[in-house]
């Protein structure tokens, strides 16, 4: 039977004090988790890791991603789960727009501007306007180049939309899964530092394509030799952006695939832009050859060369 | 002796136990609880009123939504009562309006009627999915009522670029086609805005606000280009 005494309150003494009492006691200690993984690393992959925090712009990736973990736990069948994906302000997206304008050199798009906080936002809403500024720009610079002629009647054109729509949105979301799973594939072989979330690529190819948006626009100006020279500057600068944001997450790979890697993606990028300037820009210089020929034959080039 | 032992014991009731109701008095009155409130009443009896009454009901409130849009004030009754009349005969009206411009050729003409109907509803549906992703806190065809509603100075856009187009089509008929599109556009965002901005949190104001005005741009141009055969 416990006295009175027994079942009173008692402060317990010092660990080492308590040891000290009772040598063959076990013992249990805990240690800090996250000091273990950095020990097994060896002194040659320091060095790499220092670069690595500076291109991804801050010391505690670690962390962020630990909480990016836990913020995305509604189930996909709820509306909250969709939600997460538009958890952006405004000058947040302002902010990604402006960095996929101006690359700095050495910081990385994904690290410095997403940080773990992909939206939806910024891809479909660029894609969109996107695809419309190409669509009225397009029709805006027929109508200037082919203005004076008797034979020409304005159409808007308006099938051209629906073709827009399906180009630039296949770009925006068929390339980041083809890149995203060729990533996942080449980490399975080689270990890799870097790796990106498919919405995180799909991030930034839509904020990529912004650059895109003013081109566009400025594309109504019927020379060729400045709409090449929009061509090149846009290229440019969001290729650069793009090849800042994957060369970390190949540089690891095989020299000669990480190389044909980075020239797939600029010339994809290349493509997009030259194709929509070939399909919906009508070449400038058609009016040379209009006023020689008689109006029945200027109908018949005009139909010809569209 | 039963009665003296009855009487004896229920001694409160004493006076009571020798009053009586002949059974040949009939029992008269009603036994009703009265209700508060006469809305069960009012409703069935619109099974009644003839059919003009209905219509002139519902034919009221769009007309009323139709004079909020035009002279528009904060207030909640277009969102209280939503209904999506007027955004369709809107629609139907503006997709209407907008055929008769096709060209030589079938496919670089203007916009079909389904393609025309499909933009409005389509883009009124992505812009608020838009903004309850965003965390507005509009209801669904609230906001729907109020992005068709506002069509309205478009519609009214179009039909004075019809009426121009039918004197001339020459330059200074699309001056004016061209001002008074801009000035039709430019009210129906704000309208639109004035309705739909307050629900959403400060700080993404201008992330709702611009799909808004993408979708009344685009709408403006499809008036804007329509050529007549």
């Amino acid at each position: 039977m416990a006295t009175v005494d027994d079942l009173k309150f008692q402060e317990f003494d010092d660990a080492a004090n308590l040891l000290a009492g009772n040598p063959d006691a076990t013992t249990i200690s805990i240690d800090e988790p996250s000091e273990n993984p950095k020990n097994q690393y060896g002194l040659l992959q320091d060095s790499r890791r220092e670069e690595d925090d500076e291109l991804l712009g801050t010391d505690d990736s670690d962390k962020t991603e630990l909480l990016a973990g836990q913020k995305k736990s509604a189930p996909f069948w709820t509306f909250e789960y969709y939600q997460t994906f538009f958890d952006v302000d405004t000058y947040q997206v302002l902010d990604r727009i402006k960095g996929s304008v101006f690359p700095i050199p050495g910081k990385n798009f994904v690290r410095l501007y997403i940080r773990s906080n992909p939206d939806l936002y910024g891809p479909f809403w660029i894609c969109a306007t996107l695809v419309f500024a190409i669509a009225i720009s397009g029709n805006l610079s027929n109508f200037f180049i082919h203005l004076g002629k008797p034979a020409y009647r304005y159409v808007p054109e308006f099938r051209k939309v629906s073709i827009a729509a399906t180009a630039i949105y296949a770009y925006a979301w068929l390339v980041p899964l083809a890149l995203w799973g060729f990533l996942m594939w080449r980490n399975s072989k080689v270990m890799n530092i870097v790796s990106y979330s498919f919405l995180e690529i799909v991030c930034v190819y839509g904020y990529s394509l912004f650059i895109y948006i003013p081109t566009a626009i400025l594309w109504i100006i019927p020379q060729k030799a400045v709409r090449w020279i929009l061509v090149m500057v846009s290229l440019c600068l969001s290729g650069s952006v793009l090849v800042m944001t994957f060369w970390p997450a190949v540089r690891d790979d095989n020299r000669r695939i990480a190389l044909a890697t980075m020239v797939t993606v600029v010339l994809l990028h290349a493509l997009l832009a030259i194709g929509c300037l070939a399909y919906f820009f009508d070449a400038p210089d058609l009016h040379v050859l209009i006023p020689t020929a008689a109006a029945p034959n200027g109908t018949i080039v005009a139909t010809k060369t569209q | 002796m039963a009665e003296a032992e009855e009487s004896r014991a229920g001694g409160v009731f004493a006076g009571l136990s020798d009053v009586s109701i002949s059974e040949d008095i009939p029992v008269e009155g009603e036994i009703t609880v009265p209700v508060g409130s006469h809305s069960p009443d009012e409703d069935y009896s619109t099974l009644d009123e003839p059919v003009k009454d209905t219509i002139m009901r519902d034919l009221k409130a769009v007309g009323k939504k139709f004079v909020h849009v035009m002279y528009p004030k904060k207030s909640s009754a277009l969102l209280r009562d939503w209904d999506l009349w007027g955004p369709l005969v809107l629609c139907v009206s503006l997709a209407l309006m907008l055929q008769g411009g096709s060209a030589d050729s079938k496919e670089d003409g203007g916009p079909q009627f389904a393609e025309v109907f499909v933009i409005i509803w389509f883009g009124a549906v992505v812009i608020t999915l838009n903004s309850k992703l965003l965390g507005g806190t509009i209801s669904f065809f609230q906001s729907l009522c109020v992005l068709g509603y506002c069509v309205l100075p478009l519609t009214v856009a179009m039909l004075v670029c019809r009426l121009v187009l039918l004197a001339s089509s020459g330059t200074v008929s699309f001056i004016v086609r061209l001002v008074v599109v801009m000035a039709m556009f430019g009210w129906s965002t704000l309208a639109s805005t004035a309705f739909l901005a307050d629900s959403q949190p400060p700080n993404r104001k201008a992330l709702v606000v611009y799909p808004i005005f993408l979708f009344y741009f685009i709408i403006s141009w499809m008036i804007l280009t329509f050529t007549p055969q």
